[in-house]
């Protein structure tokens, strides 16, 4: 028996060496890097993600390429990972010397990166929410979903304008979630709302009464909504159910027709601020992000034969805005990339306009956003 | 606190479970006859939801219902088949393992046939606004199907266990296997038959809550845990006891929300599994309930 | 029963491989492997101390991930919470009129800055902070660890079987649940910054770069030494008594074996290398998220046992390391749990004492030239 192991451990030694293959570098590519949630509790945003990028490079490469080099893609799944993030970021990092990385998927995730990049100035773009990716400003360190202190802001301003000043807010326990929760927290009282009660609910969970049952006891106008799991669209429905008739606010992590469909009825009248990629075709021709979002809009329903989301954009946003560094930059040196990203102004993206400087490592300001409701169970622009 | 507030809870409480008394049943079920844990009986909730949703484009929902109930049925036959039957008195921690292995292929398998999207069933009546008053409270119609089936599921298989052949032949086998064979009882028939019917109670109950919790293709997983809870707190092998030990896991889970911040919601119904573990392991409702005898160790 | 020295043989063999390993690679200029590696060892630590219980004493634990989040998260909370601002906080206390407890976090922290362990820094802000030590939070992380596993397992482990297998399994997810649920954790992002952890001699757990070579010897070192005592305890009457309650509990006890306090040991230790694998690596990560104390990492551990042979320390250390290490790699793309899951049912269903004793004798009747029935004798 002992030896039957001992040979077996052998037999595995054999294999394991095989384990390390070597291969050589090939500098005529750029190698981007891309860490992603595509499979995991945060698929429904990873998968998106990685979608718009093969997408993406797949175009880029049909059309020359970036500065006549082909571009290589390596996608990583960290599945949410915080742990797979920061190993396949030193694989990216050391072992495929990769240019700059897109991702994570995650606030978490990307916050145990950020250390990492800044300290062996390494570029990371992130498509993460937290306000943490980019406040207190790190030099290599970007990100491009828009500020949750603007879409707060937004909701409370639409709400001012119905006459609503008592809310209470549900979130989900994701790190999205919880950085919504903490942006309404702090602006509702400088934007003169009250928010009677925030409660944190599990994103897993299929029945949320029990919680709203407790926010409706606080005689509350409004109820926002602020997750970016699909087990949001349960909250209107339960609503509904439970006679619970308020307007609804959601954040721009609605921004899924999925998620409004699952929602179906209990959807009509939602208000949420979102980006424009989603009522494209309702813009006026003359709008700078118009072409891109139609084009974008498009090819991805073509070709993965589902909606677009805002989520794939965010990554849409991370490749143009490095390639637009890379072309200004003229080259693939990475001091010289990341000056230039710092550059790049007034740059029409899915997300916004981009304008980023020393300071301002997001690029976007409250006009990326547009108050967006479900009307007959397709996203329309509000108040039009 | 209102009282229609509390009537809300209770509501809740409920609705969730009779959902994980269903799942208590299922694993009552494979246990009174093979002895076995299913880790993998959370799945088959999913893939009951799952196959209907694939269907009902196609057919009308009942018949969509039906054939799912019978496909995922059919998927619990598969796994006992394949899997389990030809084990010969393997170790409880083998068998542990392996369903655990199962359960997460199952899931995998889902995922990569399905794909990560939430889905979910049409509301069996009305819509997902439909709202209707009960003693001060508003519930969807949903709600009142989701308890209507637990209820015939349990009456039926009460009623089956006990005044049909088939029934009592399985009453017999989990009672002493070497005995029933003894009477000419197909033992192992019975044992596939017994994941059959687990598969496809879960199945139906999936299909029942679809509407309301959507579909997921990992959802079974913290349906499991809850669902061995209530079979725990029941005492194994009780499928009665299991409903009741369901409809106070659920009511005491949404009672909580009112005290505990809501994070800590399923740290409530764990904690009550680890009491019942440490204090009463045979379980609440230790005398056996009349019909369905349980299995000793 | 081997004879004595010869049972050392396995920590020799291991020892070389490391150094081997690692002269190997960075002759070859493909260090960045050490990385994976680095990590690969601490996540073995917790296969190792499973190994000891689960294969040896026999008590399945489907919740240790647990013990090496609270082991980690004990860590990184101490080294990253920011006392200054609890002192300030007693301060602004004090004059609002909470004396009595502002006053005892006060002196709490003045006591403990007495006691050396704390440190002072600057944060992303520019502000001051005050945090623990590493060493202390180690050592914190060690204590917890163990008071927890005590008092879980003295009522835990007098359950059997499935019992026992959902108890575990309860613990981990309330660990998770605590973990994503309660702000001084991070919550769902998990704690972030955590700070190297200095050693002695200048050798320092960090994720640094440079200091890559250092870490993994660091690592390792900590597995070899895990190993050997490991293979001390399981050849010692200590492990002859695990190894009595896994065949027959009540024989064991008949022969005069105290099993509780023998399962209880077991519990112990195995936890406690659970917390020493999650303490240090999350210096080496510079942080942690709630996904460590997951389920689905509980049944991974469990795999890995399963594959290596539950009673072979050798066996779950080197399955350990390849799969930990491909893994983090990303070699299993997106099927990486069903990797697992595929592993672990096939395992379980053919080869239930681990996959080197099938595969050992396969090459053993291939060298010898032997073909025939299946059934050589064990």
């Amino acid at each position: 028996m002992a030896r039957r192991i001992t040979i077996g451990f052998i037999g595995f030694l054999v294999l394991a060496a095989s384990a390390f293959p070597l291969f050589a570098a090939d500098a005529a590519t750029i190698k981007i890097g891309a860490i992603l949630a595509v499979t995991g509790p945060a698929a429904n945003l990873g998968l998106p993600e990685s979608r718009t990028l093969e997408m993406l490079v797949e175009e880029a490469n049909k059309a020359g390429g970036l500065l006549g080099k082909k571009i290589e893609l390596i996608v990583k799944d960290s599945q949410g990972n915080a742990e797979k993030a920061i190993s396949f970021a030193k694989q990216l990092v050391e072992e495929e010397e990769v240019l700059a990385i897109i991702g994570p998927t995650t606030s978490g995730e990307s916050m145990k990166l950020k250390g990492y990049f800044d300290e062996n100035e390494q570029i990371l773009i992130s498509c993460a929410a937290a306000e943490t990716i980019v406040n207190p400003v790190a030099k290599w360190v970007f990100k491009t979903p828009q500020m949750d202190s603007f879409a707060a802001v937004m909701i409370f301003n639409a709400m001012k304008k119905m006459g609503i000043s008592r809310i209470g807010a549900v979130v989900s326990n994701t790190g999205f979630g919880q950085g919504g929760k903490a942006q309404l927290e702090k602006l509702a009282p400088e934007n003169g709302i009250t928010l009677a009660i925030t409660e944190v609910y599990d994103a897993t969970a299929g029945d949320f009464t029990g919680v709203l049952t407790k926010v409706k006891a606080q005689d509350v106008q409004a109820v926002v909504n602020w997750s970016v799991e699909p087990a949001q669209s349960i909250v209107p429905k339960n609503m509904k159910q439970m006679g619970f008739d308020v307007p609804i606010f959601q954040s721009h992590g609605f921004g899924n027709i999925r998620y409004a469909e699952a929602a179906g009825k209990a959807a009509e009248g939602i208000l949420f601020p979102c980006g424009r990629l989603l009522v494209a075709d309702a813009l006026p021709a003359s709008h700078p992000q118009k072409k891109l979002l139609s084009e974008y809009k498009k090819a991805y329903e073509a070709r993965f034969k589902e909606d677009v989301s805002t989520f794939g954009g965010h990554a849409y946003d991370a490749f143009l805005i490095l390639s637009e560094a890379v072309k200004k930059a003229g080259s693939t040196d990475k001091v010289k990339v990341r000056d230039a990203i710092e550059g790049l102004k007034g740059l029409a993206g899915t997300a916004g306009i981009f304008s980023f400087s020393p300071k301002d490592h997001n690029g976007l300001t409250m006009d990326s956003f547009e108050m967006l409701t479900v009307k007959n169970g397709a996203f329309a622009l509000a108040g039009k | 606190m209102g009282a229609d507030q509390l009537l809300q809870y209770l509501l809740s409480g409920v609705t969730t479970g009779s959902i994980y008394a269903i799942v208590g049943i299922g694993f009552n079920i494979v246990y009174s006859a093979t002895g076995i844990i299913n880790f993998a009986q959370g799945e088959f909730l999913m893939l009951g939801g799952m196959i209907a949703i694939s269907l009902a484009p196609v057919l009308p929902l009942p018949l969509a219902i039906a054939a799912a109930v019978l496909a995922t049925g059919l998927v619990g036959v598969l796994v006992q088949l394949v899997f389990i039957s030809w084990l010969k008195n393997p170790a409880v921690l083998r068998m542990i393992v392996i369903t655990i292995g199962l359960s997460i292929l199952i899931r995998e398998a889902s995922l990569h046939v399905w794909d990560e999207k939430v889905r979910a069933l049409p509301f069996f009546s009305g819509d997902e606004t439909s709202s209707i008053a009960v003693l001060g409270a508003r519930i969807s119609p949903q709600i009142l199907w989701i308890l209507g089936i637990s209820a015939v599921l349990v009456a039926g298989l009460t009623l089956f266990l006990r005044y049909t052949l088939l029934g009592r032949a399985m009453r017999a086998c989990a009672s002493n296997t070497t005995a029933a064979r003894l009477c000419g009882i197909r033992t192992s028939s019975l044992v596939t038959f017994s994941f059959f019917l687990a598969a496809a109670m879960g199945a139906l109950a999936g299909c029942a809550v679809s509407p309301m919790t959507q579909t997921q293709y990992d959802m079974g997983t913290s349906l499991a845990v809850k669902g061995f809870t209530c079979a725990v707190l029941g005492g194994l092998g009780s499928s009665t006891a299991a409903v009741a030990a369901g409809l106070l896991v659920g009511v005491l889970e949404a009672a909580s929300i009112s005290i505990l911040p809501l994070a800590y919601k399923d740290v409530v119904s764990l904690g009550i599994l680890l009491a019942i573990l440490f204090f009463r392991p045979e379980g609440l409702f230790a005398r056996r309930a009349a019909g369905v005898p349980g299995r000793a160790g | 029963m081997r004879p004595t020295l010869a049972r050392y043989i396995p920590f020799v063999v291991l020892v070389g491989l490391v150094v081997a390993a690692q002269t190997a690679l960075s002759a070859l200029k493909l260090e960045f492997y050490l990385t994976q590696l680095t990590m690969a060892a601490y996540y073995t630590l917790v296969a190792l101390g499973l190994c000891l219980l689960m294969g040896y004493a026999g008590q399945v634990s489907l919740g240790h991930a647990g013990f090496f989040a609270i082991g980690g998260y004990t860590s990184a909370v101490l080294t990253t919470v920011n006392l200054a601002a609890t002192g300030a906080a007693a301060g602004a206390g004090a004059a609002a009129g909470g004396v009595a407890g502002a006053a005892g976090a006060g002196a709490l922290i003045g006591l403990l800055s007495r006691l050396g362990i704390l440190v002072t820094g600057t944060d992303a802000y520019g502000g001051q902070t005050l945090t623990v030590l590493p060493w202390a939070a180690f050592a914190a992380a060690l204590l917890v660890t163990a008071v927890v596993a005590v008092l879980v397992g003295i009522p835990v482990l007098r359950l059997r079987g499935h019992y026992l297998a959902m108890a575990t399994l309860a613990f981990g997810v309330i660990v998770a649940r605590v973990a994503v649920g309660t702000r001084i954790f991070g919550e769902a992002d998990g704690i972030s910054d955590v700070p190297a952890f200095r050693l002695f001699a200048g050798l320092a757990i960090s994720g640094k770069k440079a200091l890559r070579v250092q870490n993994y010897y660091i690592a390792w070192a900590m597995v070899a030494a895990g190993f050997l005592l490991l293979i001390n305890l399981i050849g010692s009457r200590a492990g002859r008594a695990l190894r009595a309650i896994h065949g027959n509990e009540a024989a064991a006890s008949a022969m005069g074996v105290d099993v509780p306090r023998h399962k209880l040991a077991a519990f112990l230790l195995s936890a406690l290398y659970a917390a020493v694998g999650g303490a240090c690596l999350v210096h080496f990560n510079g942080g942690i998220g709630p996904g460590e104390a997951s389920v689905m990492k509980s049944v991974r551990y469990v795999a890995l046992v399963a594959v290596g042979g539950m009673g072979s320390a050798g066996g779950t250390l080197a399955v350990s390391t390849l799969l930990t290490f491909l893994s983090l790699r990303g070699a299993f793309g997106q099927l990486d749990d069903a990797v697992f899951g595929a592993i672990l049912v096939a395992i379980m269903l053919f080869a239930p004492d681990g996959v080197f004793a099938p595969v050992g004798g396969w090459i053993l009747r291939l060298l010898r030239g032997r073909r025939g029935a299946r059934g050589a004798a064990r």
